[in-house]
């Protein structure tokens, strides 16, 4: 095995590691964004439902009244419904997955971080924060995120979607050679 | 009695949900350091599992569309805010380490860092609230050629669209393989 397949199975502990090809877990999704398009009559995303929320829970800081006034929340109020459920399902098939697997494990610092950047879980937290302020930030400015744009646009050919795919991969390699830039 | 598979049915939401969450983590996209790895082009996961479901997604929906069983849902092509959004969204996926779908599924798997950086996706969410006026009064406004598909701009339909997509991706997929039994 090589070092690659070593490093992303995180740490080797007996049984508890993922073996499905990522073609498997892709194709699976594939079929599901039929379902999702056939039946539930809305393509999977994340970004909207998540936008919706932000605007719920910004109430206490930024009160009521604001929110209310806001044409960004107008337009998309929070409301229990399909987009805010569709996160809610996320993360208990994750949850069940990881059970099940016997995956689930705490992590503070991920390996990768550890080796290349350093253990300090204050640096990592700093950079998780930031880095989740500014994936919404564009996930909302470009309309969508991985899997609105990548993955459901993407298989629509829609060309704003393409578009996406091809600059976010494009500085995300430029910023991962800096983050990652060895020390002299 | 209310039809559970009807469209914005929440039965229909926490099912299909589930089963996204569940397949992210089986692809181990939930895993930061797959994706930290992606960018560093140091293992193909990520694209291995984005390329193949768009191409078995895109397939099935095509054929779903064509026989009216499905509509299409494409996003407008406001070129300036697209690519604006995507720049820093390529910087905002390695800062944090996941995107917004993974990184709610990575919460779930145990992972604090995710859940520091959901907290942040909520700033995020609120900063673009706070200035949607202006940006779609500026920004959304430059380019915005609508909801185009590449067959429309191209004169080139689906089928021959997936067609090459999929030599693409064998061709990716192979050299991948290679790449990692080294």
């Amino acid at each position: 095995m090589s070092m690659a397949t070593m490093d992303h199975a995180g740490p080797q502990t007996g049984t508890s590691r993922i073996d499905w090809t990522p073609y498997l877990a892709g194709a699976g999704i594939g079929v599901l964004s039929w379902i999702a398009f056939a039946i539930a009559k809305d393509p999977i995303g994340v970004t909207t439902a998540y936008g919706r929320l932000a605007g719920e829970a910004a109430i206490p800081f930024l009160g009521a009244d604001t929110v209310a006034a806001n044409t960004y929340w107008k337009a998309a109020p929070f409301a229990l419904d399909y987009g805010v459920l569709f996160l809610v399902g996320i993360m208990l098939g994750a949850f069940i997955s990881a059970i099940v697997s016997g995956t689930f494990k705490i992590e503070l610092v991920p390996e990768v971080w550890k080796a290349e950047i350093g253990t300090s879980v204050w640096k990592r937290f700093a950079y998780a924060f930031f880095g989740g302020v500014i994936i919404m930030y564009g996930a909302r400015l470009a309309g969508g995120c991985t899997s609105g744009h990548g993955i459901s646009g993407g298989l629509q050919l829609a060309v704003s979607s393409w578009l996406f795919l091809a600059v976010m991969f494009a500085t995300g390699l430029i910023a991962s050679a800096f983050l990652f830039a060895k020390k002299i | 009695m209310t039809d559970v598979f009807a469209p914005g049915s929440i039965v229909l939401a926490l099912l299909i949900g589930a089963a996204f969450g569940a397949l992210l983590h089986r692809g181990r996209v939930t895993s930061c350091n797959v994706i930290e790895n992606q960018f560093r082009l140091k293992d193909y996961t990520v694209l291995k599992v984005m390329l193949t479901a768009i191409i078995v997604g895109g397939v099935g929906v095509m054929f779903l569309a064509d026989a009216n069983l499905a509509k299409y849902a494409v996003k407008d092509a406001n070129l300036l805010g697209v690519a604006l959004g995507a720049a820093i969204f390529g910087v905002g996926m390695v800062f944090y380490g996941y995107c917004p779908g993974t990184g709610l599924a990575a919460i779930a798997t145990g992972s604090v860092h995710a859940l520091v950086g959901a907290l942040g996706m909520i700033v995020g969410g609120v900063l673009f609230a706070l200035s949607f006026d202006w940006v779609k009064a500026n920004i959304l406004t430059v380019g915005a050629y609508g909801k185009i598909r590449l067959p429309d701009i191209t004169g080139i339909s689906s089928p021959v669209w997936f067609a090459g997509l999929a030599l693409v991706a064998i061709v990716f997929f192979v050299w991948a393989e290679r790449q990692q039994s080294r």
